[in-house]
């Protein structure tokens, strides 16, 4: 049992599954010796060497086709996008090949690998370093969009991810990859993809979340303890495919739903859940379901983005108009 | 001060004349290998009346949209046939001659321009990359796949072609920059046509050579006639077994011609006069070849009858294959997305099959 914080788990993994397969390659912007610009790959190019854990040249478009070219040919290759903000100049590798490799071919080919970005505000970072993107992903048929929000669900999920034998996309929120810490086992023991976890057991209202936005959204459901409300807290984890089932399941008991994320609102993955409770759980709502998002407008720098990101104030105005509905 | 620092050089590489004469007394091996010269001139044929044939095809409402290799059947055998069959290919959406000499057939080339996945799970290697349509992303995954090799000490070799056009674009000088930056087992070929749809040569850069491209990322390139498969097998032989070999990636730089428009949905009319069209007809491939084996004594009319019978059979029973086949399965829209079906997504094909017939 190690006592991790989130970047830490992200790093256990990452050796865990270099050392049992291979294959397991891990490439990037500033990956080897300084074990990347949040230490995410810290000590791996000394203990794994250089072949294992591959600087590349400063380009992304690079990292992404390289990434491609040795999945499809046995490698299992884990690229870093040293910030989700350099991640569009990728986009066209991760949709127009990763996404459909298996499917145009028939399954001649197949992508199996991983591109882990840091992503989301809340660190002071400069401009272009905090937005949330996800839903561009979550929209791309073939692509996984794996999101943790602890330690734990970190360790487990990147295994899982690695080990999925398609293109997925982990998005690692790094305002709480330092926050706090928790013991993880370093067993190699992988969590379920395409599965929403249940954080927190409630009656009253559901709350879907993920990200750093669990942090905020289950202080929520402390808050909304106090009240006397119980607010069933889900971290949705594995965005894209979407486990539908979960939310639907926890609405038909609390025919409530406040939707969390930092994204912005625009086609952002609050809006596919919404959808999917209006198209399957629309009887067992008593009142509208709320969005509390980032707004459609810019990420601001810095000196605002708290103000941008939602707050545990901005979430609880959102259940309390949800809860005068009777 | 001042002082040069680095200079290079560009080699161009030559050695039959459009009209089929030798220009050097110095030749590779293959100038006076008979057999193999006449099995890929046989191949160059054939892969010229399939090209006929897919564009009658399209223009007779049986095929998608088709990108002719009408002119480059030289450069794509030499490519195709200098690699082994452990070797990777990455092309990008024209290159026939090259996959034929791979063991691709026609009929997965007719399936995958008449509009079926199919045609992407060919024959041949399978390891062997799909067509590309995103200009240039090819090399890129090209390098990946040198990567793995090299990581795996295996020794083979990754080939990919990119147009005139995708060598201005970043894919393409990422790869350069990869091949170089991790001494690949890559040969990065630039087939310059001298047309990217209706954009010339001309308009994609001022640069002399689009071979020194690769010069800036410190690889080995050079320039060679694409329409003289005794210099463009004789180049790519020599950048692959360097390759094999450990001594790392070379670029070349392919001249030859688009004889055809870019694709069935173009008229390259709009854009091109008939003249210089005349005047590319004049150093294409084929002729220069035969021109070469005729005058050797080495092949007659008899032998060209006899190819051309057999290139229309092959040609026709590919179309019978291609039109035979029947449609994709509403399943196969679902099955081939992911290892495992999505819940999701499973619930999609269930209702699909229900509601589309």
């Amino acid at each position: 049992m190690a006592n991790v914080a989130m970047v830490e788990a992200v790093t256990m993994a990452l050796a865990w599954e270099m050392a049992q397969d291979d294959s397991v390659v891990v490439l990037g912007e500033d990956v080897g010796i300084n074990g990347g610009v949040f230490r995410a790959t810290a000590g791996l190019a000394q203990r794994f060497g250089n072949e294992r854990v591959i600087d590349t040249p400063l380009a992304e478009t690079m990292i992404a086709g390289l990434s491609i070219g040795m999945a499809t040919q046995g490698m299992k290759p884990v690229a870093e996008a040293q910030f989700m903000g350099f991640i569009y100049a990728m986009v066209d590798h991760m949709i127009c090949h990763a996404a459909r490799m298996r499917h145009r071919t028939r399954g001649r080919l197949s992508c199996p690998m991983v591109l882990r970005a840091p992503f989301g505000g809340g660190i002071h970072a400069p401009e272009h370093h905090s937005e949330s993107t996800e839903a561009i992903f979550a929209h791309m048929p073939g692509l996984r969009v794996v999101i943790p929000s602890s330690p734990a669900r970190a360790y487990g999920l990147l295994l899982a991810s690695i080990r999925d034998p398609d293109p997925v996309l982990f998005l690692e929120p790094k305002r709480i990859y330092r926050l706090n810490k928790e013991e993880v086992e370093d067993n190699g023991e992988d969590l379920p993809l395409d599965v929403c976890f249940v954080l927190r057991d409630g009656t009253d209202i559901t709350l879907v979340t993920w990200g750093a936005m669990v942090k905020e959204t289950l202080e929520t459901a402390d808050k909304l303890a106090e009240q006397g409300i119980s607010a069933e807290v889900i971290d949705v984890a594995t965005i894209s495919p979407l486990d539908m089932d979960t939310i639907i399941e926890s609405v038909e008991k609390t025919g409530r739903c406040v939707i969390v994320h930092e994204a912005a609102r625009m086609c952002g993955v609050g809006a596919e859940i919404a959808a999917g409770l209006a198209d399957a759980g629309l009887y067992h709502l008593h009142a509208p379901v709320k969005r509390v998002t980032g707004y459609d407008s810019v990420m601001p720098l810095y000196k605002m983005e708290m103000k941008y990101m939602p707050s545990v104030g901005r979430i609880l105005n959102a259940v309390n108009e949800v809860m005068e509905v009777s | 001060m001042s002082a040069t620092i680095a200079s290079f050089n560009i080699d161009f590489f030559q050695f039959l004349s459009p009209d089929g004469r030798l220009i050097s007394k110095d030749v590779p091996p293959l100038a006076k290998d008979f057999d193999e010269l006449r099995r890929l001139y046989r191949l160059m044929v054939k892969t010229r009346v399939f090209d006929k044939k897919a564009i009658a095809l399209q223009r007779t409402g049986k095929l998608g949209t088709y990108a002719s290799c009408l002119g480059h059947e030289a450069a794509h055998l030499a490519i195709g046939s200098a690699m082994r069959e452990e070797d990777c290919f990455a092309p990008m959406y024209r290159e026939y001659g090259a996959q034929f000499a791979r063991g691709v057939k026609m009929s997965d080339v007719l399936n995958y321009w008449g509009g079926d996945e199919r045609g992407n799970d060919f024959a041949g290697p399978a390891h062997d990359f799909a067509w590309c349509v995103p200009i240039a992303t090819q090399c890129l995954h090209a390098a990946g796949a040198a990567l793995a090799y090299k990581l795996r000490g295996e020794a083979r070799v990754a080939v990919s072609v990119v147009g005139d056009g995708g060598s201005s674009k970043g894919d393409f000088l990422e790869a350069i920059n990869a091949a170089s930056a991790f001494e690949l087992p890559l040969v990065l070929v630039i087939l310059n046509n001298q047309w990217a749809i209706s954009v010339p040569r001309s308009k994609q850069n001022k640069a002399k050579t689009l071979a020194q491209k690769g010069i800036g990322g410190g690889l080995p390139s050079l320039q060679v006639d694409g329409n003289d498969i005794i210099a463009a097998r004789w180049v790519m032989e020599q950048a692959i077994q360097r390759a094999r070999e450990g001594g790392g990636a070379t670029v070349i730089e392919m001249i030859t011609y688009r004889l055809s428009d870019h694709t069935t949905a173009d008229d390259a009319t709009r854009y091109r006069d008939n003249e210089e069209v005349d005047r590319a007809w004049k150093q294409e491939p084929i002729m220069r070849l035969r021109q070469y084996l005729v005058a050797e004594g080495e092949w007659d009319d008899e032998r060209e009858a006899d190819l051309e019978a057999e290139a229309t059979a092959a040609v026709d029973a590919a179309v019978e294959e291609y039109t035979a086949l029947e449609k994709p399965s509403i399943e196969s829209m679902f099955d081939y997305m992911y290892a495992e079906l999505p819940h999701d997504l499973a619930a999609q094909r269930e209702r699909a099959l229900k509601e589309l017939k």
